[in-house]
């Protein structure tokens, strides 16, 4: 019996190892000759000049610039629509809950391509509000990360009691506003951060909408820059990818850390000066 | 004592009138009329969905009435918000905030009137001291028992010194002994602060324990309101008489204001029926046992601890039980005839059909 459970115990854990060598080589074997190719110089040796290159290709440095003024554009206003919204319908209208789901997930089934043909119309209008500077990509982009955040933060709020916590809150004289930020918000402040992660990931990595909708973000850049000068593009590239691992990476660990946090204190991120509302 | 250290605040009276409440076809409110005196606790008594959390609801501000309106010492705060309306809860359900520690739960309150923060802490300092967890108040929620989390939530109640303090069946998720150690608390707390409280629960011993006076609700209005004593002993309908307290159901002829039972003549009560059939409502105290008589058989006997429960059959089938002092059903047997015999002068007789 032992004999037997030790070696179906070694199987698991060869296959274990077969399993993530396969995994990492499929991952990494891409990126490793990514980073070689961006070192490399033609006549031999190696050189960081393509690397040194982001930071002084204006266009290119413009487009990073662009790409995370996006992210962090899209992340407030995403956060700034869904928590109070998803609050309120739990709250107030737990009926609607099914709908407002159904609306979050919805762009996930629409492919890009049909999104843009909705979207030109609508960035008609946007275009003659507010200019057409690349950052009006935030509006879709809010569209595009929404499943996934919605997800998330969906998750935070059914990890919490948020019906007693915000009566109990609005009992001792808190308004609706500092429900939200000083008792909501601390107590899904790890889901808030997956949802936060996950958007910027999605956004650094986006090329079709702006592409389509002929605005300048990261990856249309580096695809431009890909005809003229491809090993700069491709150090631009490993790095936003690098990036957006790093924040994957990140975001399994926060939510390692939530199912340990039941008796620590939650990050409070909005710590300080409370609210006062008349 | 609290009162006298952060400047004494009388109790106030708390009106509830004529408070209607429909959700869709269900009618959880039908005209609901209840004062509560200036410092007084008054327990909300019924059975499942009657509408005793939507009364406190309503009184909160966290639901509103359709009609009806609720008044605050003179001030009428039926279109108050809840955030304004100045009045400590505790939840059946754990509520205090996961992210602070207790001491931070209970100062949460005074952040929001904008006290100092060496005020808040002294203040915390009293309550907490009051329900007995000063030495807990660098935990957070999850390192504390129920009956510790339930006790920082009244704590944090308190804190605000609230004109009124409303308890929605705070002790029903603790087991017994701790539910009944917290409630001569929640009872002490209360008579020291003073303050005016509205205490719902569907326990009738809890009710009976705690209160000044006991509303029992029967499907969305208040059946009899009355201090424990004279509801146990005076019950004013048959279903507050079969709520509160066991109760036997004893098939009589009543004629001229008096009942015939056992054998025994007694007085009807008010609302009892005139004449003809009724059932007399009979408590196990009410009857005495003897060994040797005729009137029943004994059917069961449970043993108590110094009191024991006998259940005898009448001769006509109805079931009696009949409680008593443990020595004196030493010798009974299950299948002994005895005799019982009634000790009550008046008694409620309601209509066979109720
Ligand atoms: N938000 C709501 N939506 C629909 N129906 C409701 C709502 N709240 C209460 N009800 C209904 O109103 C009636 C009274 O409910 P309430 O919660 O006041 O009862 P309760 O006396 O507190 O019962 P319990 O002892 O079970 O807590 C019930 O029939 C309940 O189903
Ligand atoms: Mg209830």
């Amino acid at each position: 019996m032992t004999t037997a459970r030790v070696r179906a115990h070694r199987r698991l854990q060869a296959f274990r190892v077969v399993v993530l060598t396969v995994l990492g080589l499929f991952f990494l074997v891409p990126l490793g000759s990514m980073a070689a190719y961006s070192v490399r110089v033609p006549a031999g040796g190696r050189t960081l000049d393509f690397w040194r290159q982001l930071g002084q290709d204006p266009d290119l440095r413009g487009a990073i610039v662009t790409s995370l003024e996006l992210s962090l554009l899209t992340v407030v206003l995403m956060l700034v629509l869904l928590v109070p919204t998803m609050v309120w319908v739990r709250l107030r209208v737990p009926g609607m809950s099914r709908i407002v789901e159904f609306l979050c997930l919805l762009p996930l089934t629409i492919p890009a391509i049909v999104l843009v043909v909705g979207l030109k119309g609508v960035y008609a209008w946007v275009t003659y509000f507010l200019g057409d500077s690349s950052l009006t990509l935030t509006f879709a982009y809010v569209v595009l990360v929404l499943p996934y955040a919605y997800r998330s933060i969906d998750a935070g709020l059914a990890s919490i009691d948020v019906v007693t916590l915000s009566e109990a809150a609005r009992g001792l004289g808190a308004g609706w506003f500092t429900v939200i930020t000083r008792i909501i918000v601390p107590n899904i402040g790890a889901a808030l951060l997956s949802a936060a992660f996950i958007s910027v990931a999605l956004v650094l990595g986006e090329f079709t909408l702006a592409s389509l909708l002929s605005y300048t973000n990261l990856q249309v850049v580096i695809n431009l820059l890909g005809k003229s000068d491809s090993q700069t593009s491709v150090a631009a590239s490993l790095a936003s990818l690098v990036f957006a691992f790093v924040l994957l990476i990140l975001l399994s660990l926060v939510g390692r850390r939530r199912g340990a946090r039941r008796t620590a204190p939650a990050l409070d991120l909005m710590a300080p000066p409370v609210a006062k509302e008349g | 004592m609290i009162a006298t250290s952060t400047g004494a605040r009388e109790g106030l009276e708390v009106r509830l009138e004529d408070l209607r409440r429909r959700f869709g076809t269900v009618t959880a409110l039908d005209g609901l009329s209840l004062t509560l005196a200036p410092g007084e606790l008054v327990a909300l008594l019924g059975p499942s969905g009657c509408g005793k959390t939507t009364a406190l609801r309503i009184v909160a501000g966290l639901d509103e009435p359709d009609s009806g309106r609720v008044v605050v010492g003179d001030r009428d705060v039926t279109d108050v918000s809840a955030n304004k309306r100045d009045m400590g809860m505790v939840f059946q359900a754990y509520s205090l905030f996961p992210h602070m520690t207790a001491q931070q739960n209970v100062e949460f309150g005074l952040k929001l009137r904008g006290h100092d923060s060496t005020r808040r802490r002294a203040r915390a300092g009293e309550v907490l001291d009051l329900v007995g967890l000063s030495s807990q108040k660098d935990k957070y929620a999850g390192q504390m028992s129920g009956g510790q989390q339930q006790r920082v939530a009244l704590a944090r109640a308190l804190a605000i010194e609230p004109s009124v303090l409303l308890l929605d069946e705070p002790l029903s998720a603790l087991d017994a002994k701790v539910r009944a150690q917290l409630r001569d608390e929640i009872r002490r707390v209360q008579l020291e602060v003073g303050t005016t409280t509205l205490f719902v629960t569907h326990d009738q011993e809890e009710a009976l324990a705690i209160a000044d006076r006991v509303g029992v609700m029967s499907q969305g209005r208040l059946e009899q309101l009355d201090a424990p004593e004279a509801l146990y002993s005076r019950p004013g309908s048959a279903f507050v008489a079969s709520f509160v307290g066991l109760m036997n159901r004893v098939p009589c002829e009543v004629q001229g204001g008096r009942a015939t039972l056992l054998g025994t003549s007694v007085t009807t009560l008010d609302g009892s029926v005139h004449g003809g059939r009724g059932v007399a409502l009979v408590r196990p105290e009410q009857v005495q046992v003897a060994a040797g008589g005729d009137d029943a058989t004994v059917v069961h006997i449970s043993f108590l601890g110094s009191f024991s429960r006998v259940t005898a059959r009448l001769v006509e089938g109805t079931e009696l039980i009949v409680q008593t002092p443990s020595a004196t059903v030493q010798d009974l047997r299950i299948g002994d005839r005895v005799g019982l015999s009634l000790l009550a002068d008046d008694l409620l007789v309601s209509a066979t059909t109720d």
